[in-house]
């Protein structure tokens, strides 16, 4: 241990000068930077970001470096176990399982994200509206929410899949019609918690516009929870899509999707695990990845949550 | 409490009211006839088939018929199985998805719940960082991949477990354990951070000072303050096994509503889908009313009327 030789200079007091006091030494963080700061400390939740890139790289390049398509059938490839030229083997109809795997991800994480901001824009929509207004305005569009919320999910969505012709955008539609009501009851808790504070109220006396309000003051307030609820509806609309392509509803063929390849490895289960193992793993990775960045940035956007 | 169960009550008519007209709607906006999918019919017996399923009334009166009918549960024969009635098809499905959801929820709510509490417990030590590992995990995979692994680890190469159908107790085990994982995990997540708020408060630290052990504090003081956002959680989980049963009882080969309900979709069996859509959402609300009114049991310090009181 080091000794050290005091002084006596050093039980001098020091000289307190009100300019020096007075100045902020540390570098001034904002919400955001103290929220990254945050983020970046959660390793797990940084790579779940590094997953999620890659995946997205891997969805618009998988099919094409592999040279081969999704939907070609060689029947005499059939069930093939991985190799040089079928990277992940092929199916039961001869089909590539690696470019279907790339192109499942597309269509995955393409529903998923369409049907994360469809929720964003309606449920930031309705929910700053009901909060900001109060009143009737609020008490009837909450009810409208409230009696959606008391019809369960999937069903909704599956009863909509049997009437609505069959493709991509009627899956998001049947999902977002009623995903957007989680969204509209934080951002309304949000909103009905800030409408009342000073700088909204000095806003107003200023003569900002009830519009310029929302949209300036109030939304971007809560865009913290905003985000966290986003990213954590993004898995569970990965989840609903390749629930309902399991099923035979969803995604139809010859569209690859994740759900409709590990149902269609199903029965060959016993006898060729790997033409699950690829769609299933990747499921399961894209969910975990998106889920713990979503943990992450709850952790860090809401430090009332730990 | 009277009123509150009263307004509660009339929400859920509300709702059902609502579901059973959309769909009504729906079914009568679908493409193509109950009987398109057939042999091409005579003009003379398709139109004595309409007469006889009462599609020739106007629209208005078929509503009314069908309102009259959904209020008594009666939804008539179904389309594809001849000389079936949609009740009759419901009552017999429904046990064994009943049977697969208790096993189900008693599995989700009894190892989260210890697998939560283990974590609290351990909070921030190697037991904590695993079993939160195992609960993202369990967010992540979805049931029917969980069902599948399962499948092929139990069933097909250690060859334990029978792989499908529901004949005996051992037949429910693997698609209980699939249905429950998500839950399992949601659960286990609640309790750990009820259980550490718990943990924390000075009445804990009260009885410990006592003297007593750290059993006895964990156990009877914590876990019983800590588990009550749990019980919160049993409405969603209702309907999550129940939805989830949708697939897991299609991988297993199980005759359940679940299966029966994707069987008419995929058939659109039109007679069956509102049956069991009904049916699914009276379940539905009313296990959530049940939990709202449990909740107010348990904790007194809730009382269900209050969240009304400031109007």
């Amino acid at each position: 241990m080091e000794h050290r030789q005091l002084k006596k200079i050093d039980f001098e007091p020091l000289q307190l000068k009100q300019s020096e006091a007075e100045k902020i030494v540390g570098e001034s963080t904002s919400y955001w930077k103290d929220a990254w700061r945050r983020f970046r400390k959660n390793k797990l939740a940084f790579l779940g970001i590094v997953i999620i890139l890659l995946l997205g790289i891997m969805a618009i390049i998988g099919g094409p470096i592999s040279g081969q398509n999704y939907y070609e059938n060689r029947l005499l490839e059939a069930n093939q176990p991985p190799s040089a030229e079928h990277w992940f083997g092929t199916d039961n109809l001869g089909r590539d399982v690696f470019a279907r795997t790339w192109y499942g991800a597309q269509i995955s994480l393409f529903i998923g994200l369409m049907a994360a901001l469809i929720d964003l824009v309606i449920g930031v929509i309705w929910g700053a509206v009901a909060g900001f207004f109060g009143g009737k305005v609020d008490e009837i569009l909450m009810r409208i929410a409230d009696v959606l919320y008391g019809v369960p999910y999937l069903l909704v969505v599956i009863l909509l899949l049997v009437v609505l012709p069959q493709n991509l955008w009627t899956l998001i539609i049947a999902m977002t019609i009623t995903g957007w009501i989680n969204m509209a009851r934080i951002v309304r808790g949000q909103v009905i918690q800030l409408r009342s504070e000073e700088f909204v109220m000095a806003s107003r006396s200023l003569g900002a516009s009830n519009g310029r309000l929302l949209v300036r003051h109030l939304i971007p307030n809560t865009l913290g929870p905003i985000l966290v609820t986003l990213t954590l509806t993004i898995p569970s609309a990965i989840f609903t899509e390749s629930f309902l392509s399991f099923l035979g509803i969803g995604v139809q063929a010859p569209l690859a999707s994740w759900g409709t390849m590990s149902s269609d490895a199903l029965p060959a289960l016993q006898y060729y695990p790997n033409q699950l193992f690829f769609p299933a793993v990747f499921i399961c990775i894209t969910m975990l990845a998106f889920n713990v960045v979503g943990d992450g940035m709850r952790d860090a956007l809401d430090p009332n949550e730990r | 409490m009277v009123k509150y169960l009263l307004k509660r009550i009339g929400y859920i008519i509300l709702s059902l009211f609502l579901i059973v007209t959309v769909t009504f709607i729906l079914m009568k906006a679908a493409p193509g006839g109950p009987f398109a999918s057939e042999r091409a019919l005579t003009p003379a017996i398709e139109a004595q088939m309409n007469e006889a399923y009462g599609f020739n009334d106007p629209i208005h009166e078929q509503y009314f018929t069908y309102l009259i009918n959904a209020f008594t549960f009666d939804f008539g024969p179904s389309f594809k199985y001849v000389g079936q009635e949609v009740t009759e098809i419901i009552g017999r499905s429904f046990p064994y998805s009943l049977i697969l959801g208790l096993e189900a929820i008693f599995i989700a709510i009894s190892f989260g719940v210890l697998l939560g509490v283990l974590a609290a417990v351990q909070h921030n030590k190697f037991g904590d960082y695993m079993a939160m590992v195992i609960a993202v995990l369990g967010i992540s995979v979805p049931s029917f991949i969980m069902a599948a692994v399962l499948q092929y680890i139990f069933a097909i190469y250690l060859q334990v477990l029978p792989i499908a159908r529901f004949e005996s107790f051992a037949h429910t085990i693997l698609p209980a354990i699939a249905l429950a994982t998500t839950p399992l995990a949601f659960i286990a997540r609640l309790m750990r951070s009820s259980m550490i708020d718990v943990l924390n408060r000075d009445y804990i630290k009260t009885a410990k000072s006592k003297g007593l052990s750290e059993r006895v504090v964990t156990y009877k003081h914590a876990l019983r303050n800590a588990i009550l956002p749990v019980v919160s959680y049993l409405g969603p989980l209702v309907v999550t096994i129940l939805t989830g049963s949708f697939v897991i009882e299609k991988i297993f080969g199980i005759p359940g509503l679940g299966s029966e309900f994707v069987v008419s979709v995929t058939n659109r069996d039109y007679t069956v889908i509102m049956g069991t859509t009904v049916f699914f959402s009276v379940l539905l609300l009313f296990s959530i009313l049940i939990v709202d009114l449990l909740y107010g049991l348990i904790d007194p310090r809730i009382k269900v009327t209050s969240k009304e009181g400031d109007k």
